[in-house]
């Protein structure tokens, strides 16, 4: 079975799989189109909630919003997961893709479903939204052109763990899996999860689109669709985190500090993180609070931990790294004299504060049962997930970008002042919609509106001035992020097709002193010293105990209910 | 590195640092404390969302509603007429959403509670109450059932925040709070 042909990696010194890398290509490119289209649809979006352009009719709207979420939390992303699993497969651990046709079946159908649900949305009678609650109605094709993407998607988990039985037997690896195939593994496991739950309601929901079930229970619906759909959020997590310390390690030669801690880290998502639905579901009737309670903390928050693990363990590992290359001076020499001007660095560190801080702190908050009832359907959610999908997996995706295209593609990165400009440029402007929604939400606005003013109402409600304010800053902030996605779409797009080509020749990308090769022994004195790292986690720490209790006052204002 | 495999293969058994240790360590009681903190207010705090729910009908609920309508409105607002209704307090007080209007109008008194019962006649719908910032989902075919309790005077307004089609925008209800007499 043999007769794969590989390539050696000039940088690295890997073995690639030259069927491997096309798929890896191949989804790339399609990821990044459908990060255009899905980006180009988001500052529409913003372009009408920014109330003085209100740039769209409600209609369309309404429309363009639901085909948004889709292209982009969907599509962009699970097509640039699996580039992300081939590559932690066969690239990392030295062999062939399994059945590579099988990968292709995959991609084919990936990319039919999502030009399927895109028409169905264009057509308008599909505005239910990415989430489509029933009793809301879409057209069949909508349903369709999802269930058709998932299966693909199935396909290519498929494929990443056939790989890893094939890198097993054919022992092109030693010892255990490197980490980052760990964490890709974490996120083809719960992605089979995931695809499971969304058959377990998609399928009953497309025969009751065509009228084949009667009806649907509402509620029911949600349970599992949620299940679906939040996990789908995890999968976007291990996969970011695996990212960051695949780029942590290719640039800087960053070691995890302890590879126990971090296994086990990634574990705990795997077996926590799929009661987090239940925080969609703490608004809602019919259900316990106990139920409620133990699954919105992931039972006793074990998978928040997790996180809380590897946001000391990724800038830890870089700590140490700089620190052995003798940047010891003070606290933060080492990260004052990281390669900030290396967008695959500033994008994957920006992203890890913007993860944190952001999205992390303000997803447990928004996730407590009583303190939901402050935030729940409010502009605070999609506040919440564009700092965690967006300046956290987006923009980690869009730095390890920068390595892809020289080491996949062997095309030198074109306009390099534009490239390092780029993370900052995204990252800032999707850290101020962030924020700004969040403004917006804690003052009541509403998420998926077209008109906060009611001017169409029969009654009618005024928002404070100042909400109004938090929606042109949103509008501004967004202009700024989708300016960061152009810069990241021309680069990418003009280094793959005129980027100078690499050859073995070409300079290495790898820096120097970094020997990617596991020569040295590790942490020879026992332990990596992190004084910097134990610095950040404490600040980090204090804002998100100080951001929790606060919130706990705020309610505690509200009118009683019970 | 990440992206080798451990250089020691016996990667399980190494000691974990002291630091490390001490943030593992921090990070489970704070999750502890999060998760007991959600309890402590089921018993302590003020705001909390009731369990109370039931299956029903739109016409059922329909028929509650309507009879609360008809025993306790003292006016109607608007150019669509809608029933301003006032009922006693410590009463069943009902709240219809359906595409796209909130119906009737209450008006409560301060310092009073009421068991509101919030249920929708089509599709999904978001109870915002603002500016207080409460925000629960409303499902058809399902009653929920809560004790509110408005502590100040005032109009205020409920503002539907689950998309719910294309006049979405436009489904705004009130509530008014008069002194007690």
């Amino acid at each position: 079975m043999s007769n794969a042909t590989f390539r050696t990696c000039p940088d690295t010194g890997l073995k690639v799989h030259l069927s491997a890398q096309n798929l890896i290509k191949a989804n790339a490119v399609a990821a990044v189109v459908f990060l255009l289209i899905g980006g180009a649809l988001g500052l529409m979006v913003a372009m009408t909630r920014w109330p003085e352009v209100h740039l769209l009719s409600a209609e369309m709207f309404y429309a363009v919003l639901t085909a948004h979420g889709i292209d982009v939390l969907l599509f962009w992303i699970i097509f640039f997961e699996m580039a992300v699993l081939y590559f932690a497969s066969a690239i990392l651990l030295n062999c062939r893709l399994a059945a590579p046709w099988v990968a292709w079946v995959g991609f084919v159908l990936m990319l039919a479903g999502a030009v399927i649900v895109n028409v169905a949305v264009l057509q308008g009678e599909s505005s239910v939204m990415f989430t489509s609650y029933v009793p809301l109605r879409a057209e069949p094709h909508f349903y369709l052109g999802i269930i058709l993407f998932a299966v693909g998607a199935l396909l290519g988990c498929c494929v990443f763990f056939g790989t890893l039985v094939i890198a097993k037997d054919e022992k092109s690896y030693e010892g255990s899996l490197p980490l980052v195939t760990f964490g890709a593994l974490t996120a083809a496991i719960i992605a089979v999860f995931t695809i499971a739950s969304g058959a377990i309601i998609l399928i009953p929901t497309l025969l009751w689109s065509v009228g084949y079930i009667e009806h649907i229970d509402t509620v029911t619906y949600k349970v599992i669709w949620w299940a679906m759909g939040h996990s789908s959020q995890q999968i976007n997590v291990a996969a970011h985190v695996a990212i960051w310390y695949l780029i942590a390690a290719v640039l800087l030669g960053a070691k995890p500090l302890s590879e126990k801690v971090s296994r086990t880290a990634f574990l705990m998502y795997i077996l926590f993180l799929q009661l987090a639905s239940a925080h969609h579901l703490l608004a809602e009737p019919g259900i316990s609070s106990e139920w409620k309670v133990f699954n919105t903390s992931y039972a006793l928050y074990l998978a928040v931990v997790g996180s809380m693990i590897h946001g000391l363990s990724v800038p830890g590992a870089v700590e140490a790294a700089q620190r052995a290359r003798g940047l010891t001076n003070g606290l933060f020499e080492w990260l004052r004299k990281a390669p900030w001007g290396n967008p695959a660095f500033s994008g994957m560190f920006t992203s890890l504060v913007y993860f944190g801080f952001l999205g992390g702190i303000s997803g447990v908050v928004l996730g407590t049962e009583q303190i939901n009832l402050m935030m729940h359907n409010t502009m605070y959610v999609p506040g919440h997930f564009h700092a965690t999908v967006v300046a956290g997996t987006t923009l980690t995706f869009m730095a390890v970008t920068y390595l892809v295209v020289p080491l996949i593609f062997q095309r030198d990165i074109i306009f390099p002042k534009i490239a390092q400009w780029q993370p900052y440029v995204f990252g800032v402007g999707v850290a101020g919609i962030s924020l700004f929604m969040m403004g917006a939400g804690t003052l009541g606005i509403a998420r998926r509106h077209w008109d906060i003013s009611f001017s169409d109402a029969a009654l009618t409600f005024d928002y404070p001035s100042a909400a109004f304010l938090m929606m042109s800053l949103n509008g501004i902030f967004a202009l700024l992020a989708a300016l960061g996605g152009v810069m990241y779409i021309v680069v990418v797009v003009g280094s793959i097709l005129f980027g100078k080509k690499r050859d073995a020749n070409s300079p290495s990308l790898i820096p120097p002193q970094v020997n990617p090769a596991p020569a040295s022994t590790y942490g020879g004195t026992g332990h990596a010293k992190v004084p910097g790292t134990y610095a950040l986690v404490a600040i980090f720490f204090v804002a998100f105990v100080l951001y929790y209790f606060v919130n706990w006052k705020y309610l505690s204002e509200v009118w009683p209910l019970s | 590195m990440a992206i080798t495999s451990p250089e020691n293969r016996l990667w399980w058994k190494e000691r974990i640092s002291g630091p490390e240790l001490v943030w593992v360590g921090v990070s489970l009681i704070w999750g502890l404390i999060m998760f007991f903190a959600m309890i402590y207010w089921h018993i302590e705090g003020e705001q909390n969302l009731s369990n109370e729910a039931y299956r029903i009908t739109a016409e059922q609920f329909a028929e509650k509603t309507e009879a609360m309508v008809e025993a306790y409105t003292v006016r109607e607002e608007g150019d669509t007429g809608i029933p301003v209704v006032h009922p006693p307090a410590g009463s069943d007080v009902y709240l219809i959403s359906r595409l796209w209007e909130w119906t009737p109008i209450l008006e409560l008194e301060k310092g009073q509670s009421y068991r509101l019962h919030l249920s929708s006649l089509d599709w999904q719908h978001g109870f915002s109450l603002q500016p207080t910032n409460i925000n629960i989902q409303v499902h058809p075919d399902y009653e929920l059932v809560l004790t509110l309790t408005p502590p100040e005077t005032g109009e205020f307004s409920i503002v539907c925040n689950e998309y719910c089609g294309v006049g979405h925008h436009t489904m705004v209800g009130k509530i008014y709070v008069v002194d007690s007499k």
